[in-house]
């Protein structure tokens, strides 16, 4: 394995996050039509048809390639709207779509044959067992990890299955095994399987009271800030609460994955393609991140024996985390 | 209309582990769901004991089931994921999608299709029936009327079971937030959770309990409890499945029995059962809403 393949996989919710990432040498960018059907399902945010094809023409046109999310589980009422999606990316030249659900995979490789299919993170398969029935059954070709595995774990994963994999690199990070977490479901009725959104802003209230600014999610306390403090947004997960009379981040603080230290070892073991987070931040973030990772990644291909994660990039990169601060997450087992 | 346990989902200790299905074996329930699917860390019982145990509810009566861990993550999880598969003696419920292609290649055509596959529509079902799947448990997220809509889209046989009762399984994660809570590690957590019976709870800072943390698995809570809408399970599901609590899931049990059988009206029954929850109630998730709602059943 060579780590001149490692492909730089970037967020795009809007067309102009899209031209940024491809503009600062992001290989992929990954979006979603503005509808259930894909896990960022955020007012303001997504791809009309028209906004794709432009999108995808200006990917095109400079080398780079576009992945569509359709990683929601879709229902037996609403099974069409999947397949329709799935139709149009086909038609529009689509680079890969991105899927969790069986079903749909099944109908993709039956319906579009040429059409490549990823397995969403939001499929949980973090065995090779579990990548290599969706490669033998419908023909896999990439899998995204979830956010759990260690590196020798996903080292493990990749020496025993033929399908490439992809590892989230930064961004906001999941704690929970992505495509197994009801939470959202369980505080406001929606949750990232089915409705493609969690912790939605729409069920969210601050509000300054004498103790201090509170976050509600569905009027579920989620944190209190005392003056001072940077009231951050209530992922119901990143909240402070109480077990045993004891407060604070019983889940995890809010902090962002930044795996870019791991690099050399993440092209070592033959991962082939790097994941950034972030289709619901702004056009910004994108340029800053993408310009960040293109630079270390062509530095890793370059000389990975010599790479050093510069001062200057951990700086501008913690800039755009949540919480100012970043995590290895379970890479790096003490995490767990 | 079968009444099902749930696999245990805490660590409690090997003896009362033991007394808990002993008891069990003589009580109302048709199906027993057996192993360990949280935290490959916990070893009071192991496979060998597991297997006896599924022997003994077998000899009783029961139709026993071994189930699988929800989260495989490296080959020492994968290892006694095989010798599972492998056993004939027992039917298996899959809960991950490396079981599913482990049982599809031994041939097994008697497996269940568990609550953590995520199976939402037909057509990811009837592909999970094709892999030998005769039973699915629908996840607990999924409302009633969406099963109705699934089920009505397919006609085909395989069972359907509910989770009915007991602190809804929320999510998994490589993180334990139990050894957490402790300030130790996974690799180290000096096995924390032996014994906490009901998991630890989680309250909001103004002192609602909202979650209940049990190792890497995060619960609700409040209990899901569809005692008083069991009209309207009639027709969506074969099986209803209770899931273990430290303690009174006995009496649980023969509440939603004696429902059944019409000895008491669901609405009895639901009042009866509120003295012997750990937590409040609630079946938001079956109508439609956030799951910690608690809707009065028409």
């Amino acid at each position: 394995m060579n780590s001149s393949q490692i492909e730089l996989v970037c967020p795009a919710g809007s067309l102009p996050a899209l031209k940024t990432a491809i503009d600062n040498g992001a290989n992929c960018v990954y979006l979603g039509f503005k509808d259930a059907t894909n896990a960022r399902n955020f007012t303001g945010l997504n791809f009309d048809p028209k906004q794709m094809r432009d999108g995808i023409a200006y990917a095109h046109q400079r080398g780079g390639k576009v992945l569509l999310a359709l990683n929601t589980y879709p229902q037996a009422d609403n099974w069409s709207s999947w397949t329709a999606a799935v139709d149009r990316a086909a038609e529009m030249g689509i680079d890969a779509v991105i899927l969790a659900d069986p079903g749909l995979m099944a109908y993709a490789a039956r319906t579009h044959p040429q059409l490549r299919l990823h397995l969403s993170v939001q499929g949980s398969a973090t065995s090779y067992e579990a990548i290599n029935f969706y490669h033998e059954r419908f023909g896999i070709q990439r899998a995204v990890l979830p956010r759990v595995l260690s590196l020798p774990q996903v080292e493990h994963v990749i020496a025993n299955t033929p399908v490439e994999i992809e590892v989230f690199g930064f961004g906001g990070l999941c704690v929970m095994v992505e495509g197994r977490c009801a939470l959202s479901a369980y505080a406001t009725g929606e949750s990232p399987n089915c409705n493609g959104a969690c912790s939605p802003g729409k069920h969210v209230r601050w509000e300054q009271t004498p103790k201090g600014m509170e976050t509600r999610l569905n009027g579920i306390l989620i944190d209190r800030f005392a003056d001072g403090e940077r009231a951050g947004y209530p992922t119901l997960c990143k909240g402070r609460f109480e077990v045993n009379d004891e407060t604070y981040y019983a889940i995890e603080e809010p902090t962002s994955l930044n795996t870019l230290e791991l690099l050399p070892e993440l092209a070592r073991i033959g991962v082939r393609a790097i994941k950034i987070e972030g289709r619901q931040r702004s056009p910004a973030y994108v340029t800053q991140v993408t310009k960040v990772w293109r630079a270390a990644l062509d530095q890793v291909m370059r000389a990975p024996e010599a790479f050093k994660a510069l001062p200057a990039w951990m700086a501008d990169l913690n800039k755009v985390s949540e919480g100012q601060s970043h995590t290895l997450g379970a890479y790096y087992r003490p995490w767990k | 209309m079968k009444l099902s346990l749930g696999p245990l989902l805490y660590y409690w200790p090997r003896q009362s582990v033991l007394d808990f299905y002993a008891d069990i074996a003589d009580s109302s329930v048709d199906i027993v769901h057996l192993g360990e699917t949280v935290c490959s860390r916990r070893h009071e019982l192991r496979l060998d004991d597991w297997l006896e145990v599924a022997a003994m509810l077998a000899d009783a009566g029961k139709e026993a089931v071994l189930c699988t861990q929800s989260l495989i993550e490296s080959e020492s999880d994968l290892k006694p994921l095989r010798r599972l598969c492998a056993q004939t003696r027992f039917r298996v419920e899959a809960n991950d999608m490396g079981a599913v292609r482990l049982l599809a290649e031994a041939g097994r055509r008697d497996w269940i299709a568990g609550p953590t596959l995520n199976i939402f529509n037909p057509h990811t079902l009837d592909l999970m029936v094709d892999a030998g799947a005769t039973r699915w448990v629908v996840a607990p997220e999924m409302s009633g009327s969406q099963l109705t809509g699934l089920r009505n889209a397919r006609p085909s046989a395989i069972e359907t079971e509910v989770f009915v009762y007991g602190r809804l399984p929320l999510a998994h994660s490589a993180r334990c937030f139990t050894a957490r809570h402790y300030n130790l590690q996974k690799d180290t957590c000096e096995f924390r959770c032996l014994g906490i019976s009901d998991g630890l709870r989680l309250s909001t800072r103004d002192g609602e309990p909202f979650l209940t943390l049990n190792g890497v698995q995060t619960q609700s809570a409040r209990v899901h409890n569809l005692l008083a809408d069991l009209p309207s399970l009639a027709n969506s599901a074969e099986i209803l499945r209770i899931s273990p609590q430290g303690s009174h899931t006995r009496e649980i049990v023969e509440l939603f029995r004696a429902a059944l059988d019409a000895r008491q009206t669901p609405k009895t029954a639901f009042d009866a059962s509120l003295t012997l929850m750990p937590d409040a109630p609630c079946n938001g998730f079956w109508h439609g809403k956030p799951g910690v709602d608690q809707l009065v059943s028409a």
